[in-house]
């Protein structure tokens, strides 16, 4: 399996979408997201393949190839069962996100050639194995998602796109610095993540750099308190900027804390874990109670992903296996099931033409498809049995719960106490939504189209193969937590 | 006698080329269009004749040295000028003195040549001289505004009172060790106090120069008011010429003094790219914002020269490489509209993008490198200076340029918003883009984008360093 297949199919899909004309953009963009889609699908059979016959290596399919020899920069790219789970859901929501935008009419090809973009830096990112490329596609995904917020979105979207981008540059900014630490901190003068990571870096550098990198990683996936941009930037997205955004760019964040920040770092992931997990609560805890007073839709499902992110950051935090496991888990859940939202209010606001919950009501009568996913996500989104939000919530606790002292008890308690609240919120707006009287001039309004239908599919299957036979997501995440398990207790 | 050719090749064809100038303009016999596609030729010569025949050594007795990294940084400038003349044809064609215009380019030009070579305090002040006073000329050449002639003179001005603090630190140097060579100067200088006041006195030439705050007062006026093309030269190709020289007498004349300069620069480029971003935040004209971005761009430069490495020396031409492409390609744009519309405030530019696609697009890719986002070259330049300068391993100074960063950002993207979101009952109508501009263009938007992913671009001039 090459690598480089998931940067280049994107990149041809973004060049042809740019040459082609306007009304073929959106079915060139859907191409490369079906074949991108198989092509994720074809590398975790070929991981699998690898895994059965016996390969331990930690990183599969590796390639590097010399970039800057004299900085010691090098194209060098492979997967663990962490970034193959990252690249499924980002297949996942691209395809999702392409079908739902099918009827945008303004600039369309600069919408899809952004959008694709957008996917190309994720993909980059989760593959990268040297720090110098990751901090590269990450960068390339800021634009996309400022443009994308600015022109197509809606409200406030000038001002949300400006608050995204200089807080998701921050981040980076952080990160930079925290990188450039990393080279010269450790003496090893390279970037290679694989190389960083056999060193034992000293630990006073580890204990400037891991704050600046978890910090700087954290404001991408709602970081308390630099969670700020997330409801607004979702909000004032269209429709596919809010899943990317949700379902993908907050997972960049989650995914760097793991893969940079405590991979290299264990010492520095000790001393500030505390710190993380009364950020993670407070984050979980406010999210949702923020959530309850939310009348916009969208809001609704911004200020929960807040919450539901700080799940990850709780695991994280925890520093056990189990809990390491369970926050990847909810990278990827959370990813589908917040996409699917997304998704879902998409629809119904290009129906209704209001995103308040209050003036809706009724719509299972007019659109039972729609409303039918409605239910589906929003019980995923509260832990329901059987649905992905539970597998990964339930892992993330009982990887908590693994930590016997009063100070992890307490916070796993109080996280756990937010399901309640999620609980009300959800099926508060659902109810809404879908049940009582039909509200009135919504008769007229038509079910799903095939290609909603189809995204909606294509992203409930996703929810229910977590929730149904969360093994073999657990199985592919699992040795990956442990290699920095074994990492953290071989730093004593 | 061979020697002499060899050696001094890229100023003998500046020198040629500037004489057929002169013989054109006594002539008289041209249409500016065509007299425009003979100078470019000419220019392409000059800028492909730099690549041929390069050898190492000094003249005259070492005041004129040329080695391989000098060359490669005439090149860069050769390909500025080239540049110039492509993108800014529009105004160049409606010019009345157009052999003029760049007679008095080409004599800046030179003297940055000679200024790039020069291995001794004498000719590097005279050098200095011939590059800076025709630039003054340029600024002048909007003849019927009056802004055009404020410009050139506070530009003389400066000009003139930093040449004069330079003299006064050459003769401090001179009376502190008996020496202006450069070769002999390192072994006779330390830090005592009265070198310490002679290298200051030369730091402040430079910081003139390079409007390095607070020597940039003159900046942001002398760019609004000189045409254009003006202002992309002193901008791009000026600057650029000043950072190679500052670099090289920093790291080589002014070694020994490097705990003075070190905490200097620092000081100095922390300043520079707060004032640069802060006041770049509240402009309203485009000039006058590129001008004052340019100020912050020239704190990060600064960022890598206080690394006192040949990562530091290569950072910096690598960034002035990528910089000639994107606020070329960003003044481009500028001067083809000011031109055309005669339109300069920011606010003009809302709407741009729904009447001047390729425009727009050229100077958001521009915008994008100056800010430093991938994937555009920008961002290699920027993180590559930033890497050199945290060689020192000075976290603090690291983290406020990376916070620069961000505010930079801010502004950049008001002027994308401008372009490409905000509405506006009367955008500025479609503007013809000549063949000549259309091409400037695309060769700045090529650089944008390869000179970063190319990675052998950034080894080549390593290795030189």
């Amino acid at each position: 399996m090459n690598l480089l297949l998931l940067i280049l199919i994107p990149l041809v899909t973004a060049v042809g979408v740019l040459l082609a004309a306007k009304q073929q953009a959106k079915w060139i963009a859907f191409g490369g997201a079906a074949i991108q889609l198989i092509t994720s699908f074809v590398l975790l059979a070929a991981f699998y393949a690898q895994r059965t016959a016996g390969n331990t290596t930690q990183f599969l399919f590796e390639q590097q190839y010399n970039w800057f020899p004299s900085l010691n920069i090098s194209f060098h790219l492979g997967v663990d069962g962490i970034s193959v789970a990252m690249i499924l859901l980002t297949a996942f929501v691209v395809i999702a996100g392409v079908l739902v935008s099918w009827k945008v009419d303004k600039m369309t090809k600069e919408f899809f050639f952004l959008l694709i973009l957008l996917s190309l830096g994720a993909y980059g990112f989760f593959i990268s194995l040297d720090l110098f490329i990751l901090f590269f596609f990450l960068e390339i995904a800021v634009i996309p998602k400022y443009l994308l917020i600015g022109i197509w979105g809606s409200g406030k979207k000038q001002y949300a796109a400006n608050k995204l981008a200089l807080l998701l540059m921050f981040g980076s900014a952080l990160v930079l610095v925290g990188m450039m630490g990393t080279y010269f901190g450790s003496g090893a003068h390279t970037f290679d993540l694989p190389a960083l990571a056999k060193l034992n870096m000293p630990v006073e550098v580890q204990k400037i750099c891991f704050p600046l990198l978890f910090a700087g990683f954290g404001i991408f996936t709602a970081l308390f308190p630099f969670h700020t941009w997330v409801p607004d930037g979702h909000s004032a997205a269209p429709t596919a900027g809010s899943m990317f955004l949700a379902g993908i760019s907050m997972k960049l964040g989650g995914y760097g804390c793991l893969r940079v920040a405590m991979y290299l770092m264990p010492e520095g992931a000790k001393e500030y874990a505390n710190i993380i997990i009364i950020l993670a609560t407070i984050a979980i805890l406010y999210g949702a109670f923020a959530t309850m007073m939310q009348q916009d839709f969208k809001y609704i499902n911004a200020y929960s992903s807040v919450s539901h992110c700080g799940f990850v950051l709780l695991g994280l935090g925890m520093l056990t296996k189990t809990a390491i496991t369970g926050a990847v888990m909810q990278m990827v859940s959370h990813g589908v099931m917040t996409a699917l939202f997304f998704a879902i209010i998409g629809m119904i606001y290009e129906r209704t033409h209001t995103r308040q919950v209050n003036e809706m009501g009724g719509l299972l009568k007019v659109t039972p498809f729609i409303s039918t996913a409605l239910f589906i996500v929003g019980l995923c989104s509260l832990g329901l049995p059987g649905l992905s939000g539970f597998v990964a919530e339930m892992t993330v606790f009982v990887g908590s719960w693994q930590n016997a002292d009063a100070f992890h008890r307490i916070a796993t308690i109080a996280a756990c106490m937010s399901i309640v609240v999620t609980a009300v919120y959800i099926l508060r707006a659902i109810g809404k939504v879908a049940m009582g009287p039909l509200k009135a001039g919504y008769e007229t309004i038509t079910d799903a189209t095939w290609n909603e239908r189809l995204a909606t599919i294509i992203l409930i299957s996703g929810i229910l193969a977590i929730g149904l036979a969360p093994f073999w997501l657990n199985d592919l995440v699992r040795p990956g937590a442990e290699i920095i398990m074994q990492k953290m207790s071989a730093s004593h | 006698m061979n020697e002499f050719f060899t050696l001094m090749k890229s100023e003998l064809v500046v020198t040629i080329i500037l004489f057929l100038l002169l013989f054109i303009k006594i002539g008289k016999g041209m249409s500016n269009e065509r007299l425009l596609v003979f100078i470019q030729v000419l220019l392409l010569i000059n800028f492909i004749a730099g690549f041929v025949a390069n050898e190492e050594g000094s003249l005259f007795g070492g005041l004129y040295y040329t080695g391989e990294m000098i060359v490669l940084q005439k090149n860069i400038l050769n390909l500025g000028v080239l540049l110039i003349s492509l993108l800014f044809a529009d105004w160049f064609i409606k010019s009345s003195h157009l052999p003029e215009f760049f007679i008095l380019m080409l004599s800046s030009l030179l003297g940055m040549f000679f200024l790039l070579s020069s291995g001794n305090l004498l000719m590097f002040y005279l050098s200095l001289e011939l590059a800076s006073i025709p630039v003054a000329a340029m600024a002048n050449f909007d003849l019927q505004k009056r802004t055009s002639s404020e410009a050139a003179m506070k530009m003389i001005l400066t000009s003139a009172f930093s040449s004069g603090i330079l003299l006064f630190g050459i003769s401090l140097v001179y009376g502190a060790t008996g020496t202006i060579s450069f070769e002999a100067l390192p072994a006779l200088l330390s830090a005592a106090p009265l070198q310490v006041m002679a290298f200051i006195f030369l730091f402040a030439a430079f910081a003139f120069k390079l409007s390095i705050v607070p020597f940039h007062l003159w900046t942001a006026d002398v760019y609004q008011g000189s045409p254009t093309a003006t202002t992309a030269f002193l901008s791009v190709i000026s600057k650029g010429a000043f950072a190679f020289v500052f670099v090289t007498v920093l790291y080589k004349v002014f070694q020994p003094l490097h705990s003075v300069w070190y905490n200097l620069i620092m000081l100095l480029s922390i300043v520079t790219m707060i004032v640069g971003n802060l006041f770049a935040l509240r402009q309203q004209n485009i000039k006058r914002f590129l001008a004052f971005s340019s100020i912050a761009q020239v704190g990060f430069i600064l960022v890598g020269i206080s690394s006192n490495t040949a990562e530091g020396t290569a950072s910096v031409v690598y960034f002035i490489l990528i910089y000639i492409f994107s606020n070329l390609a960003a003044f481009g744009v500028v001067g083809l509209i000011a031109s055309q519309a005669n339109r300069e405030s920011i606010n003009d530019y809302r709407g741009l993008y729904q009447t001047n696609k390729f425009l727009s697009w050229m100077i958001a890719l521009a915008l994008f490198s100056l800010a430093g986002i991938p994937p555009t070259a920008g961002f290699f330049g920027k993180l590559f200076l930033i890497k050199a300068g945290a060689s020192q391993a000075n976290y603090f100074y690291i983290i406020i340029a990376a916070v620069n960063l961000v505010v930079s950002l801010y502004y950049y993207l008001k002027i994308i918003r401008a372009i490409f979101m905000e509405p506006n009952e009367q955008p500025i109508a479609a503007i013809r883009v000549s063949f000549s501009v259309k091409l400037g263009l695309v060769i700045c938007a090529a650089g944008i984008i390869l000179t970063g992913l190319i990675g052998w671009i950034y080894d080549y001039i390593q290795l030189l360093g």
